[in-house]
Formats: structure tokens, C-alpha cells, sequence
């Protein structure tokens, strides 16, 4: 799949369809007076739906910053995010909090699993907030611990799976409500560069088998140079063209 | 989020930090307990009360006299002795100098009060003094006797209570008086003939006999207490053997009469009755008047125990929103990630509510459990012992009604300690919580 999204002020080459994030002259402060700090100073850039982007930066550049921003979990001092076609800022409430868990699923690097449940009530949670029927949700959950291989870890505590299973057991709760999006931060950061690889195959597979738009937050140049596209955050600005992948 | 699922994760949050949990409902469990007993308490004193309210006299009757007051004997108003009053009747010396007297009773009093509005009947209480009871041959003893006054209610041993309609003499006795007489059991005693002896205004003996129908309880106001309790025509019998060979201007003279009211009737109609009583020269007194400020200490000593009990319960609050607060620092990351996937802040305040209401919940359920089971045996213990001597009490008694009130007071404390605990989860930012830097 080819990308043709655009950087900053150049208008976004047409494309067949409208894009699913449409990010312009984002602009984030915290704080005021002398504590004043822009951790984003203008962005824009659009994402496709169905592409796998990486935002590369150093500890501090902003990259974490826009992807709270793009998750919709922060709202941005100035500029806009348009999710196909609609202004984020006119969503409140309840139809907010419906986009966050049926558009989204997030991956972290660390885990944040509920360590004393089990790793299917785990991979529920979504489910239950979604309020889908008891029977229904647990019917899912399975489906989606089988589809990631740890069916058999269904009743385990999930503070007894070694940092492979318990990132699978991530993705499996990030996928189970058949997000559009997965926004990985540092997906594989707290796993060896086996493991890794395993993580990275399986968010790749779902992006490509599943045309689920991938995002991926990291500073692991191997793993963005998998992706589609590449963009490059420092000190609040987008500093390289991205680049399409090999 | 669906409410049953907000229900059954607050559950098991409440049971994932468990010995946090347990000792807060410990703190909650004191509280609930200590409240349920006091509340116990007061239950069973007032019902122990109204119990024998009934047997003391029954709604829309009053106790009327002449109005006349406790009098020395000698009158320091006037500096000299108190004058002679020929309807006086002493009733009792109440101290070393002074007589209790009531004015007596004539048949012409006892028509005025019935032309009082509002009295619907009149009934003279006729004081009997018997010199001794006997059955069969037996030992004698000495006896008291109070005539039954329709809507009483009798506690009883066994059999009925005398029957005012009956032309027959019938009486009941007091469980005390079975052995004495010679019966070997409250059966035995049923249907058996007992004889009285008096002394009329002759000085001779007269003697009297009736038929026992009943065996009281002896109650702490039952109106039987250890006199026995006669019907009309017993009453009648006797009063008129005592008054043999007294002129007959002064053989009706009664120290007081019951009248009676609409049961119904209202509080201001009671006060107005008792004004029209006192403009003409009598005194009326109700059950309520006998036996309200009794019942006004207990319940204040009722909620001084109850406030302790409340102290206690706030005391244990605090527990509730410490072991919040510390749930909600422990679970932040929690909160966060489920803020990001689409919980909104008011199902993250009322799970982290739910929780307090569980933590409440289960201590007070615990605590009126236990308190229940604690309070039974107890008075039960204490009516084979201490309280034997009043029988039909049940110290600590429960009624649904306030362990529901208490239940739900408790809960209603755990929720209020728990909103400043919830608030501070409901307002949580996802993008600080879950950050890691």
C-alpha cells in the first residue's frame, strides 16, 4: 500500500479516500508564564485509513504528546483533528466516550494489565465498559486470546505471564472490540529483540490482514522502518519528510 | 458500562485489597453493631411497654377524681391545722407529715361527668379491702382485687380473662397465688371455687365466692400485677357485702371512676375533654399520662446510646475514604486505561461510590447480623436471670423496619465518604495516569 499523505503546509494530495485522521496545525501547551511549555507547536499531517505510521522522536519531543491527542484522550490548546471528516472537538460525552472504545485500542509498552485478574477478565474490560452481554463479551475475549495464541493462559493471573504473553495479552484486549485504530506506544520496549520481532509480526499481520490503521509511537528505528510512513517529531515540530516504506 | 457490571466489579475490586477491606468493614461492622443493639434496646423496652400499655387501660379510657391535692396535714399557708373535709378519703401517707386524699365520688358526681361532652360512659371503680382468700380449706392469704375494665388486655397464663358480661362471679388469679392456694398446676386451677372474707360496716364477716377463670402474668404494669382480677359482678358482690350496715348516703362513695371517650380521638380532643373535666372540679389522666414520661426517659437514653453508636459509625467513615484514597493512588494506571476506552467520568465515580456502598453494605450486614444473633442470646440469658421478675420482656428486641434503617443509614454513610474518594478517580486524567516517564 502506497501513501500519499503530505507534511505540514502543503495542501494533502488527493487521494481515493477521505482520510480517516486529518491532523492540522495541532498545538499543545502546558502550564503558564514562566512554566510554560509547547510540547507541540503546529502539526499537521493526515493518516489513511488501512496504513501503519510511525511517529519517531527523542524522550520529550512530543510524540507522546500527539498521540494523546490523536487517542482523542487530551484536547489540543489550538488546531484541529477531523476523524473521517468530523471535528474531534465537537464530540463530548458519551458519543466521545464511545469512539474511544469502539474506534481505538491501545497497546503500551507497560501493559498496564490488572495484575491480580485474570488475563481473560483482562482482555473483557473493553467489552464490559462497551456494555456488551456477559455471554457475548466472554465469547470474544476468547476469540481474540485464541487468534493471538493464549488460549490456554485464558484463567491466568496476569501478573504471571512473561512480558511476550502479557504484551500479546495487550494486543488481544486492544483488538477485541475490533478497533479501527491501535496506537502502539513502545509496543515492543520491555521485550527482548526475539519477543519483539514476535509483537511487531503480529501488529504488522493485523494491519495488513485486517486493514487496521496502525500507530505506533517509538524510538526503535528498526520497527518504524517497517512501517508505511515515518514522521519524525522534534521539539514540538515535524522535522523530516516522511518517507515512504521499502 | 452496564449498571449489574458496575455492581459485580465494585464486588471484586472490594475483595482484591482484602485485608484493607476487612479491617474497614471491621471499623464499619463496630459501628453497625453497637447501633443495632442500642436500637435493640429501645425496641424491646417500648414494646415491653405498650405491651402492658394495653393491660394498664385501654385507649379512650380515663381515670377521673375529684380534684383535691396531696395536703399536709398540718396547712403552713394558713399558720394553723388543715379543715376537715368530710368527702375526704385518704389514700396513703406519701410522707412523714403528709397524706395523699382524694374527694370521694358520689352517685351525683358520677352523673355530672357522664353529662360531660365528649363521655360516652361512666363506671365507678369500687375499692374492695378483703381480710383474706382461701380455697377449699386451705392456708389463707391476704389479696387484692381490681376490677377488669373492657378493651384491658390480660397476659395469661392459661384460661380466659374474666368476663364483664357474665351474671356469674369469675376472676383471674396471678401465677404467684397457684401454689400458694394449693393447685398443683395454672390447669388444675381453672373452674375451682375460691372463697373471699371481708368485714362489713358491722364488723361482722362476710363471705363471698366465685369461680376462677384464669391465671394472669405477673407484668411490671400488668393490671392484674399480684391483685386479682375480678368481673363486674364479682366487684359488685363484694362491694356490697363490705357495705353492709352502712346508712345508705354513705355506702356509694368512690375514690375514683374510669370514663370513656372515642377511642379515635385525637390529642387536642383529649386536652379539650380534660379542660371540660377540670371546669367541673375532676381530674382526668390517661395511659398516655401514666406512662409518658416513661417511655420519654428510655428513649432519650435510647439515643444518647444510639449517638455513641453514630460517633463510632463516623469514626469508621474515615476508614471508608482513607481506604479510597488509597485504592484510587493504588489503581491510577487502572483508571487511566479505562478512561481511555471509553468510561466516562460519571460510571468511574459511581464504581469507585459503589465501592464505598459495598464496604457499608457489607459491615452493616455483618454488624446487624451479628448483633442480632449477640442480642437474642443475650436477653434471653438475661430474662432466665436478672430479668426473671419480668416476665413478657425481651430486652433487646428487632424490628425489620429499623434494621432496614440502619442498614441503609450505614450504606448511605459508606456512599457520602465515598464520593470525595470517587471524585478525585472520576476526575483523574487518563494522559497523566498512564504516563511513565
Amino acid at each position: 500500500m502506497t501513501s500519499q499523505g503530505s507534511i505540514s503546509t502543503q495542501a494533502p494530495a488527493v487521494v481515493s479516500s477521505a482520510p480517516l485522521l486529518s491532523v492540522r496545525d495541532l498545538a499543545k501547551t502546558y502550564g503558564k508564564g514562566e512554566n510554560r511549555f509547547d510540547a507541540l507547536r503546529g502539526v499537521s499531517f493526515d493518516i489513511h485509513a488501512g496504513e501503519s505510521l510511525a511517529i519517531v522522536g527523542k524522550s520529550g519531543s512530543g510524540k507522546s504528546t500527539l498521540m494523546h491527542l490523536l487517542a482523542l484522550m487530551d484536547e489540543p490548546t489550538s488546531g484541529t483533528i477531523a476523524l473521517d471528516g468530523d471535528d474531534t472537538r465537537m464530540l463530548r460525552g458519551h458519543r466521545l466516550n464511545a469512539i474511544r472504545n469502539k474506534t481505538f485500542g491501545f497497546v503500551f509498552q507497560q501493559f498496564f494489565l490488572t495484575s491480580s485478574q485474570s488475563v481473560l477478565e483482562n482482555v473483557i474490560l473493553p467489552l464490559k465498559i462497551a456494555g456488551v452481554p456477559r455471554s457475548e463479551r466472554k465469547r470474544r475475549a476468547t476469540g481474540a486470546l485464541e487468534q493471538l495464541g493464549l488460549a490456554d493462559k485464558a484463567k491466568n493471573k496476569a501478573t504471571d505471564l512473561s512480558g511476550g504473553e502479557k504484551q500479546r495479552a495487550v494486543i488481544a484486549r486492544a483488538l477485541v472490540n475490533n478497533p479501527r485504530i491501535i496506537f502502539a506506544d513502545e509496543p515492543t520496549g520491555n521485550l527482548d529483540s526475539r519477543t519483539g520481532q514476535v509483537v511487531e509480526d503480529i501488529l504488522f499481520t493485523l494491519n495488513r490482514e485486517h486493514g487496521i490503521t496502525l500507530i505506533i509511537v517509538t524510538h526503535d528505528e528498526d520497527l518504524a522502518a517497517h512501517c508505511d510512513r515515518r514522521i519524525a517529531i522534534r521539539d514540538g515540530l515535524i522535522t523530516t519528510p516522511e518517507e515512504a516504506a521499502a | 458500562m452496564k449498571t449489574l457490571d458496575l455492581i459485580g466489579t465494585a464486588f471484586a475490586n472490594t475483595l482484591r485489597a482484602k485485608t484493607r477491606s476487612i479491617l474497614t468493614i471491621l471499623a464499619i461492622f463496630i459501628g453497625a453493631f453497637t447501633l443495632t443493639l442500642t436500637s435493640g434496646l429501645g425496641t424491646g423496652i417500648n414494646a415491653y411497654i405498650s405491651d402492658t400499655v394495653t393491660g394498664i387501660g385501654a385507649t379512650g379510657t380515663m381515670t377521673v377524681t375529684k380534684t383535691s391535692e396531696t395536703q399536709s396535714r398540718f396547712d403552713a399557708a394558713a399558720g394553723g391545722p388543715v379543715k376537715y373535709d368530710p368527702d375526704a378519703i385518704s389514700t396513703g401517707q406519701v410522707g412523714p407529715d403528709r397524706v395523699a386524699t382524694v374527694t370521694a365520688l358520689t352517685p351525683a358526681d358520677l352523673t355530672s361527668l357522664a353529662g360531660i361532652d365528649g363521655v360516652t360512659d361512666v363506671h365507678a371503680t369500687k375499692s374492695v379491702t378483703l381480710d383474706y382468700i382461701r380455697f377449699d380449706e386451705g392456708t389463707r392469704y391476704v389479696a387484692a382485687i381490681t376490677t377488669m375494665i373492657p378493651g384491658q388486655t390480660l397476659q395469661l397464663a392459661d384460661g380466659s380473662a374474666p368476663d364483664n358480661t357474665s351474671a356469674e362471679a369469675e376472676l383471674t388469679i396471678p401465677v404467684t397465688y397457684v401454689e400458694p392456694l394449693g393447685f398443683a398446676s395454672d390447669a388444675e386451677a381453672l373452674g375451682s371455687t375460691l372463697t373471699f372474707v371481708l368485714t362489713d360496716a358491722e364488723r361482722t364477716q362476710q363471705t363471698v365466692t366465685a369461680t376462677i377463670v384464669g391465671v394472669a402474668e405477673e407484668g411490671l404494669a400488668s393490671p392484674a400485677g399480684t391483685s386479682l382480677m375480678t368481673n363486674n359482678a364479682l366487684t359488685d358482690e363484694l362491694f356490697q357485702a363490705q357495705a353492709t350496715g352502712l346508712p345508705s348516703d354513705q355506702a356509694d362513695r368512690f375514690a375514683q371512676a374510669t370514663i370513656w371517650f372515642d377511642a379515635n380521638a385525637t390529642d387536642t380532643q383529649i386536652d379539650a375533654l380534660k379542660g371540660r373535666l377540670a371546669d367541673a372540679g375532676y381530674t382526668g389522666t390517661t395511659v398516655e399520662d401514666t406512662l409518658g414520661a416513661f417511655t420519654t426517659v428510655i428513649d432519650s437514653i435510647v439515643l444518647v446510646l444510639n449517638a455513641f453508636a453514630i460517633i463510632a459509625l463516623l469514626a469508621a467513615s474515615f476508614g471508608i475514604v482513607n481506604t479510597l484514597y488509597m485504592s484510587v493512588q493504588e489503581r491510577t494506571r487502572e483508571i487511566g486505561l479505562m478512561k481511555a476506552m471509553g468510561m466516562g467520568s460519571g460510571r468511574v465515580f459511581s464504581l469507585f461510590s459503589l465501592e464505598a456502598i459495598v464496604l457499608g453494605f457489607l459491615g452493616s450486614t455483618l454488624g446487624v447480623l451479628v448483633a442480632m444473633a449477640t442480642g437474642s442470646l443475650v436477653s434471653s440469658a438475661l430474662a432466665n436471670s436478672l430479668l426473671s421478675g419480668l416476665p413478657g420482656l425481651t430486652l433487646i428486641a428487632f424490628d425489620p423496619i429499623s434494621i432496614a434503617l440502619i442498614i441503609g443509614l450505614v450504606t448511605a454513610i459508606g456512599f457520602v465518604a465515598g464520593t470525595l474518594p470517587a471524585a478525585r478517580a472520576a476526575n483523574a486524567d487518563p494522559v497523566n495516569s498512564l504516563r511513565y516517564e
